[in-house]
């Protein structure tokens, strides 16, 4: 079950925080970066990744799921056919949150939350190299653990049958 | 309603207030300009951080 999110709403009530955190997103998608506080960055980030996967989708289903959230076509057609495109080969992690320090007359944690560039040719290779070796350390750690409980296995049937 | 019985003694006052003490904040040299920084935020003079321009100067 999903575990609600600790503490208070963004704005006081959750409504508020909803419509708050779709309106930041959508000036994420307009203007490639904002600067906000870093609380709502954070909660930003999760949003806005969500709905760049829909976008990447990009069948009738997945832009009637993010028009129900923006309720405007424009914004959604951005998403979809300007956005959406760049991060094809990106698995995850489309935005950077940076800090940077607190803000005049509050001193409120402040951070810059940017959508990333798309990734380069030699970046893709190396993260699908990564990946693979990542995979076959896995598989490995997996194999050895099936191989040792067998051997488990084996020895409580022999203690059983000496038994008997 | 509980209320102090005296008043407090300056010299009481005085001491209390003398453990009102600020931190120092640890500050580290920006990579690219050497000026002094928060750690883990961008540079408030360079506006780098992690050698890539976040803010603009």
């Amino acid at each position: 079950m999903p575990k609600p999110a600790k503490g208070a709403r963004l704005g006081g009530s959750a409504a508020h925080e909803k419509i708050l955190l779709t309106n930041l997103a959508r000036q994420l998608f307009e203007h490639g970066r904002i600067t906000t506080t870093e609380a709502k960055a954070r909660r930003l980030r999760p949003v806005a990744e969500k709905l760049i996967t829909k976008a990447k989708k990009g069948d009738l289903h997945n832009r009637r799921l993010v028009l129900s959230v923006f309720n405007n076509r424009d914004d959604v057609y951005r998403l979809f056919s300007e956005i959406a495109p760049r991060y094809e080969n990106r698995p995850g992690g489309y935005t950077r949150i940076t800090k940077i320090g607190g803000r005049r007359g509050d001193n409120a944690p402040m951070a810059v939350i940017e959508l990333v560039e798309a990734l380069t040719v030699a970046q893709q290779a190396t993260g699908e190299a990564e990946a693979a070796t990542k995979r076959a350390v896995k598989e490995d750690t997996t194999k050895a653990k099936k191989a040792d409980k067998a051997d488990e296995a084996e020895v409580v049937e022999d203690a059983k049958s000496d038994k008997a | 309603m509980a209320v102090p019985k005296r008043k407090m003694s300056r010299s009481n006052t005085r001491h209390r207030r003398s453990q009102w003490k600020a931190a120092p904040v640890t500050l580290v040299a920006c990579e690219r300009c050497h000026e002094p920084k928060l750690q883990h935020i961008a540079c408030p003079s360079c506006g780098t951080y992690n050698s890539r321009q976040v803010l603009e100067v």
